[in-house]
């Protein structure tokens, strides 16, 4: 075996790249959000890691208060979150138009400070426990590693979300609408196309991704108002990554980037935290519109 | 340049007669800083409750000693050392606190502990658990109250070993605090026969432990270490539930664990656990009551380090009703003198490296059905003698000792 | 001669604060006066808007902490070795980030920043979580014990000024309106001739140098550093300092930093302690729709429009 020969027991590498994979998955769907909302707004969201932190609040309120399960709080979270995505979208960041692309980018970090610093303030910066949903519990020994249900879910549920997006703008008339606003909104309009309602639909969208990963997240990290601030500046390394430009380039940089992630944590540990920004650097120097996206 | 430095001089002498004027007691009040985590990892185990825990000891004093009253201020230092070195500096140049209380976290304790000794003030450590604050890092004016990582390796490292956890892998918090932990208990572990396969470090404050306990795994080694505190070993041994580690045969050994882990884990996930505690409320008919009168203010069962706030402020006032005084090296040297006798300690000794030495208690954790009540939790299994566990003074590598 | 007089006050001003204010409050205020004014050499003149300088800012107080702590340097050298090490920094950063623009840059230059957050988290010279503590302030020219408030107050208004001076002329100087003509349009000053990257590239370090001496003189007067000044909030701050005072303006950001700084101070004393970054991110959404001009640039436009 290569790797024994390297010196690493394969249960301590595929472990960490199985990991790797859960942790990708989350930067796949929050990626995409981005993606989708940069898409139609132009914008960098910044405070799409307060908004997948919400995602995580609300289904511990659906849960724990409301008694709605985990399986509603799988679709409800990410409708409620989505929703003041529209809100949001439709009291602040309309009146942004035509205004330099860095405003947006501006106050939606001041939105970021606010909730989450709410959130702080009425919860506490520690972690609020969250248990998996008893349908998940337990795991499966892989033979190298004790995989646990929830984690084999997160996984998966992200995968299908991921592919069903990439089809709703590929192969649906909503779809073509979306990419052409992308592309030339004025003509769009002049098409009769609502493009302003577009809009507001993708930024909701993109907002309901995020809290989406939220959801998937609460029983694994602590609910915690500040899990998704340093968590977006990771996400914002692998959008540059990937370039803006592509849905599928938002996916697949990602998973990569979490694999990768994984892949240090046994070869060299202290770099970790830092081999996705490394990575980002070299795909600057080599080619600047990041793996995916157009040249510009 | 010289001129602003006169001026200087003059305005600060200005300053110091007008102060002068009240009697012994600087300010004419007795103002004690309280620096704690108000919301972060370590708010449960010390936070709001060494609060009101320092204002029960100033209200057994009816609020005044030696005819001025006492003052507490506090302030939540979010865990990060800068703003509470800078909110201690202010306090000190300008708000006339006296002594400076609790401190929890490693770094904290240190930063402030330079300020402390910059203004020549008392600092009552509480919740810092590194031995260093009486050795290498030790003041003269800075006082560790109510553990140290050195006591509570001696408690758990050593019995877990006498058990048969001879083979060891510690998860370690990032910071001086961890490494100083995970070098007491290593040294422990391998005095008593055992060894040290390996460490993993991670960031403080954590939130997933996945990664780590495969690493831990892997190692092979018997018992797992958790050289942290606080929400971080909680999601650890949560951590190691979920990916079934406990059930693959290896032992989870919390290190530095308090009540209020146990409260937040819950029973069935935490019994059996061995800890070394410097206080447990259900030990005396003192403790007790004490204890009754703590969880009516809080609603909560008192940790070592509330407890121990409570005494140390407790002391620092005694010493300065004693000396009716609120000079730094009086009180000290009263301090010194007195010995500790209140429901944390019983005849504590404070030595001259800072170090408040009194027993320390090795507790297990019941089992569900062994608990007959709310926050009974722990199994007194043997007490600790306060040499055993902080080791004799000649040990100590204080330079002002 | 209106203005002289105006500069006379602020002189008299700044030299007697420290006998009405607490000294080391005012210090603080004057490091993000001059940590501002360099932030606003990149985004107001240069129209490039770097999401990681507090890199600069906290790395600069590491590298200053060190020189002057285990290297045992006068308390000037250390200043310069950490700004110079943050000019260095910035670099590095600036060659990677300069081939992007707009939002690009932003993301380039927070993540670079990050990935040096997390460098200095783990290098054992910063100290990690700990931070590094208990640096020596010295003295001043080998003369003037800076360990005394007040003495220290002066070095570090001193070097403030010096720092806010600098700047002041760069904007002004031949240099600076070449940043100014890039800003308004890249391409026009590209046909001009121009080596646009180059003339990026030379304003960041600058101004990543100058942010770095901001950040090296705090952590002389604090006596210590810490990932506080690294993390990526701080270079959040900075934007809303520049931005609350009025990008491109020479007073702005001073004006920004004074408000923001003593917001924070009023607040963290009050029951309001635990609401400061709300408060902050509310000055930034009304900033940002509603106020881009900023205090000095609408007092500005105020003036002019009632004269």
């Amino acid at each position: 075996m290569l790797t024994d020969l390297l010196g690493i027991p394969p249960q301590v590498l595929f472990g960490q790249l199985l990991l790797g994979l859960i942790n990708g998955a989350f930067y796949a769907v929050l990626s995409l959000g981005l993606a989708v909302i940069f898409g139609l707004l132009n914008i960098v969201n910044f405070s799409h890691g307060a908004l997948y932190m919400l995602g995580a609040f609300a289904t511990l309120a659906l849960v724990q208060f409301f008694g709605i399960g985990y399986w509603g709080a799988l679709v409800l979270a990410p409708l409620m979150v989505g929703a003041l995505g529209i809100v949001i979208e439709r009291l602040l960041l309309r009146r942004l138009v035509g205004v330099d692309h860095l405003y947006g980018l501006l106050l939606t970090f001041g939105l970021a400070l606010v909730i989450e610093g709410t959130f702080v303030k009425l919860f506490g910066a520690s972690g609020i426990p969250y248990a998996a949903p008893a349908a998940l519990s337990g795991g499966v020994n892989l033979g190298f590693m004790f995989l646990p249900w929830y984690r084999a879910w997160v996984v998966l549920a992200s995968v299908v979300v991921c592919l069903a997006t990439w089809l709703l703008f590929e192969r649906t008339k909503i779809g073509a609408y979306l990419r052409a606003g992308t592309e030339n909104p004025k003509l769009l309009q002049a098409f009769g196309v609502n493009v302003p309602m577009l809009t507001t639909l993708a930024y909701g969208y993109g907002v309901a991704l995020a809290a989406f990963a939220g959801v998937l997240a609460a029983p694994i990290t602590q609910v915690n108002p500040l899990m998704g601030s340093n968590l977006i500046i990771v996400v914002f390394a692998v959008v540059v990554i990937g370039g803006m430009g592509s849905i599928i380039g938002a996916i697949v940089t990602g998973l990569a980037m979490g694999m990768i992630e994984g892949l240090t944590k046994v070869f060299w540990p202290e770099a970790s935290a830092t081999v996705i920004f490394l990575v980002m650097a070299i795909v600057l120097i080599l080619r600047p519109a990041g793996l995916f996206g157009k040249t510009a | 340049m010289k001129l602003f430095n006169t001026l200087a001089a003059s305005a600060s002498a200005l300053a110091l007669l007008a102060s002068g004027a009240s009697a012994e007691i600087s300010g004419g009040s007795v103002k004690i800083g309280l620096l704690t985590d108000m919301s972060g990892t370590y708010s449960d185990l010390a936070g709001p409750g060494t609060i009101a825990a320092a204002e029960m000891a100033i209200e057994e004093f009816g609020g005044k000693v030696a005819g001025a009253p006492v003052e507490l201020v506090s302030a939540d230092h979010q865990n990060k050392a800068d703003i509470a070195a800078n909110t201690a500096r202010e306090w000190g140049d300008t708000g006339q606190v006296d002594a400076f209380a609790e401190l929890v976290t490693t770094s904290v304790a240190m930063a402030v502990f330079e300020v402390a000794k910059q203004q020549n003030k008392i600092a009552l450590v509480s919740g810092a658990a590194t031995s260093a604050l009486t050795n290498d890092a030790c003041i003269p004016t800075g006082l560790h109250w109510t553990y140290n990582t050195r006591a509570q390796a001696v408690g758990t490292g050593a019995s877990i070993v006498a058990e048969g956890g001879d083979s060891w892998y510690f998860l370690t918090a990032d910071y001086a605090f961890g490494e100083a932990l995970q070098k007491d208990v290593s040294k422990v572990v391998e005095a008593a026969g055992g060894t040290v396969v390996g460490a993993a470090k991670h960031p403080f404050p954590a939130s997933d432990f996945s990664s780590f306990m495969l690493q831990a795994q892997a190692s092979g080694a018997k018992v797992i270490g958790l050289a942290n505190a606080g929400n971080d070993t909680i999601n650890a041994i949560k951590a190691a539930k979920e990916f079934g580690i406990v059930d693959a045969g290896q032992k989870i050994a919390g290190l530095l664990v308090f009540l209020s882990d146990i409260h937040a884990l819950g029973l069935e996930t935490a019994q059996g656990m061995q800890m070394t505690v410097s206080f447990y409320w259900d030990r005396t008919d003192a403790t007790r009551e004490w204890s009754k009168r703590f969880y009516d203010r809080t609603g909560k069962m008192p940790t070592g380090v509330q407890a121990g706030t409570y005494s140390s402020v407790l002391h620092y006032l005694k010493a300065i009703e004693a000396t009716g005084s609120d000079d730094t090296d009086t009180v000290l040297a009263k301090m010194r003198e007195l010995p500790v006798n209140d429901i944390f300690a019983e005849n504590g000794v404070l030595r001259s490296d800072g170090r408040m030495v009194h027993d320390m208690y090795l507790a297990e954790v019941k089992s569900p059905a062994d608990s007959s009540q709310p926050w009974d939790y722990l199994k007194i299994v043997r007490t600790i003698p306060g040499e055993e566990a902080f080791g004799p003074l000649s040990e100590s590598t204080c330079p002002t000792k | 001669m209106k203005t002289k007089l105006a500069y006379l006050l602020l002189l008299a001003l700044l030299l007697v604060a420290p006998f009405l204010v607490y000294p080391v409050f005012l210090m603080k205020l004057l490091c993000f006066a001059l940590f501002a004014s360099a932030f606003n050499l990149i985004l107001g003149y240069g129209g490039l808007l770097s999401f990681g300088h507090a890199a600069f800012f906290g790395g600069a107080g590491y590298f200053t902490g060190h020189a002057l702590k285990v290297w045992g340097l006068p308390t000037e050298l250390g200043i310069l070795a950490g700004a110079l090490g943050a000019a260095l920094m910035g670099l590095a950063i600036g060659q990677l980030a300069i081939r992007r623009h707009g939002i690009y840059f932003a993301m380039i230059t927070l993540a670079m920043a990050q990935m040096a957050y997390f460098l200095f988290v783990t290098s054992s010279f910063t100290g990690g979580e700990n931070g590094l503590q208990g640096i020596p302030r010295g003295t001043a020219l080998g003369l003037f014990d800076l360990q005394n408030n007040l003495t220290l107050y002066y070095f570090v208004l001193a070097i403030c000024a010096l720092g806010i001076g600098l700047i002041a002329r760069t904007v002004r100087s031949p240099f600076g309106q070449v940043l100014a003509a890039i800003r308004d349009n890249e391409n026009r000053a590209r046909s001009l001739g121009y080596d646009i990257e180059r003339y990026k590239l030379l304003a960041f370090v600058l101004s990543a140098g100058l942010a770095g001496l901001a950040g090296a003189t705090k952590t002389v007067v604090f006596q210590l550093a810490s990932l506080t000044d690294v993390h990526w909030h701080m270079s959040g701050e900075v934007v809303l300092m520049t931005l609350l005072g009025g990008l491109g303006t020479l007073a702005g950001p001073a004006v920004g930093a004074g408000v923001i700084v003593t917001l924070q101070n009023y607040l963290a004393s009050g029951p309001l302690s635990a609401w400061v970054p709300v408060v902050l991110g509310v000055i930034f959404v009304i900033c940002v729709l509603a106020f881009r001009r900023g205090i000095v640039g609408e007092l500005r436009a105020l003036i002019r429009n009632s004269f």
